[in-house]
């Protein structure tokens, strides 16, 4: 009756997870090899020798530090930004009715096509003008602009999720609307604050295309900037700690993802299973 | 993620009528609460996304470049003429459709056969979801970085598995003319399969178990059960994350970027990387926004005929059925 049988299907699966997991158990593993045991050609998986120094070198010598910070302060500052003015549109947006929601739902789709390339050059000559190109505060603003639908969305299906008589009950007992909101919606909508800022830290603190274009000097970078830098520029890092800064900015994205991953999968699924 | 089945979602719940607007003093302070909470994510939207978006859209009739002190003079059509004869600019709207079209329909099925797999009752379960997010929450700089390991001509693993089999194992995976497109769209395929494989299993697993059952006493064959079955019962889900896939992929920059900048010889040289090498090392922002928007129109045209077709399916497979 299968179409496969189960050894057979127990074997596709295998195949998957190394497929899956051996890039990442080669990248890990070349963060601790020697650069001796890097440039032999008979590389291992497992290293002869454990070489944790990779580590310490790639957050002193090659300026990752510096620019994993500046990656930590956009991150940072872009996740509350967003957040702090997705929360209050997320309400409208998920309890109003009408020609407003139907233009915000409306941009939330046309933000997924968004053409990027189109809007790159003339931003960058809006950020220019403003004085922002170059500058941690201005990838701060367009991280938050570009993290906002996204963030829209996701707040928006917590906001629908709280039961209206609740807020109903409140006004009842003559609490104006600003009171409600405080009192009663945003004490639930915490859990879904705290999944939505998670979210968009991580997109933030991946997000290269647009730190490349308008970052130019080095002391601006942020990480996956300078780590595409230490790519680029061959021979001058060695391979190891160049693993080594990897694996270190892959971190934060997935503690973050596997806290999230129930939420995400069922949570952001919904829409598309449901449909 | 899956902000297209928005309006299917909430079409339903509208109400026949819209219910009269409330009218006098309430009305009013209702209407400017909203804007006020609105107000704020609305200012950074149109002037970060709104205003470059329609700015862009002008710099395609203009011959500005990318100097302190743009002089932008009106050029009318002529981008687009000059952009006809770029033989450059064509063909890396091929690569680009094939990369893109490569990743696309690869990752949907083997994330099709994945979710099958796992929706069959296997072990191992556990772990392919703690898995599965991982490449997608990883930074594409550090995913690209892995992968030129993987694929390094130098004592890379890639080379040194096939070496031990006996094939040849000295291959310039990303280096090579006739392998860097395909080697790249691998890593296209590891970045973006775990997500769709999810999204799958999810669908897979709200289809009720008693039609397989009545299916199977029908007398129907796996291969059966899975056309008449499954896909049917997919087929929402399946449309909507092909076209998400394809948009992203289609615009997917950074991976190719840090990977093989374009090379060797341009034969990774996809669109978006075409077009950022126009504006910012060639400085011809006009001629580049130009290339954006011809860009725009390919995408758009190509995912309406494809959810047209979606929906035309949909529509022949209802009257069949006598709905």
């Amino acid at each position: 009756m299968r179409l496969l049988t189960r050894p057979a299907q127990y074997a596709a699966l295998v195949l998957y997870l190394l497929f899956l997991g051996f890039p990442l158990l080669w990248l890990i593993s070349a963060s601790v090899k020697s650069s001796g045991e890097l440039n032999s050609l008979s590389a291992s998986i497992l290293p002869h020798e454990w070489h944790w120094e990779n580590y310490a070198e790639a957050l002193t010598k090659q300026g990752l530090l510096h620019s994993a910070w500046n990656s930590l302060i956009v991150a940072l500052a872009s996740t509350a930004l967003s957040v702090l003015i997705a929360v209050p549109a997320a309400y409208v947006l998920a309890r109003l009715r009408g020609r407003v929601r139907v233009a915000g739902v409306g941009w939330i789709l046309v933000s997924q096509v968004f053409p990027v390339v189109l809007i790159i050059l003339p931003l960058f000559l809006i950020l220019r003008a403003l004085g922002l190109a170059d500058n941690l505060a201005g990838l701060t603003l367009v991280h938050t602009t570009y993290m906002l639908p996204f963030a829209l969305w996701m707040l928006q299906g917590y906001v629908a999720a709280i039961p209206v008589e609740l807020e109903e009950a409140g006004a009842m007992d003559g609490a104006n609307r600003l009171t409600v909101l405080r009192t009663i919606v945003f004490p639930l909508l915490a859990p879904g604050v705290v999944a939505t800022a998670m979210f968009s830290f991580v997109s933030s603190w991946n997000e290269f295309f647009f730190a490349l274009v308008l970052l130019q000097s080095p002391e601006n970078y942020t990480l996956p900037i300078t780590l595409n830098m230490f790519v680029g520029g061959e021979g001058k890092v060695a391979l190891g700690p160049l693993a080594a800064g990897a694996v270190l900015a892959a971190v934060p994205s997935i503690v973050f993802f596997s806290i999230l991953r129930r939420k995400l999968t069922s949570g952001l699924m919904a829409g598309a299973v449901k449909g | 993620m899956s902000t297209e089945t928005l309006p299917r979602e909430t079409a339903p719940r509208k109400p026949p009528r819209r219910k009269p607007a409330p009218r006098g003093q309430a009305a009013r302070t209702r209407r400017r609460e909203a804007i006020g909470l609105v107000m704020p994510s609305l200012i950074p939207i149109l002037v970060l996304s709104v205003a470059p978006l329609l700015v862009g859209i002008f710099l395609a009739f203009t011959n500005a470049r990318l100097v302190r002190h743009p002089d932008y003079g009106f050029a009318g059509v002529d981008n687009f003429t000059r952009l006809a004869g770029n033989t450059l600019f064509w063909d890396s709207l091929r690569i680009g459709l094939i990369w893109t079209v490569g990743v696309t329909v690869l990752q949907l099925a083997a994330a099709m056969g994945l979710a099958l797999l796992l929706n069959s009752g296997l072990k191992l379960q556990g772990l392919t979801r703690v898995l599965a997010l991982v490449p997608w929450a990883m930074p594409p700089v550090v995913v690209a970085v892995m992968w030129q390991m993987i694929y390094s001509a130098n004592g890379g693993p890639l080379n040194a598995v096939l070496g031990s089999v006996g094939l040849p194992s000295d291959i310039n995976w990303l280096g090579d003319f006739s392998t860097a497109l395909p080697a790249v769209i691998v890593v296209g395929v590891w970045v973006g399969m775990p997500q769709t494989t999810v999204t799958l299993l999810a669908g897979l697993q709200q289809i009720p178990a008693e039609l397989h059952e009545a299916a199977a006493v029908d007398g129907a064959g796996a291969w059966r059960r899975f056309t008449a079955v499954t896909w049917p019962t997919l087929r929402p889900i399946v449309t909507s994350i092909t076209s998400l896939n394809f948009i992203w992929n289609f615009n997917s920059f950074s991976l190719v970027y840090v990977l093989t900048a374009g090379g060797p010889g341009g034969k990774t040289m996809v669109p978006v990387l075409f077009i950022y090498l126009e504006a910012f090392k060639n400085r011809e922002i006009g001629y580049a926004a130009a290339m954006g928007l011809v860009l725009v129109v390919v995408v758009v045209l190509i995912l309406a005929v494809y959810l047209r077709s979606q929906f035309r399916d949909d529509r022949a497979a209802d009257l069949r059925k006598g709905r």
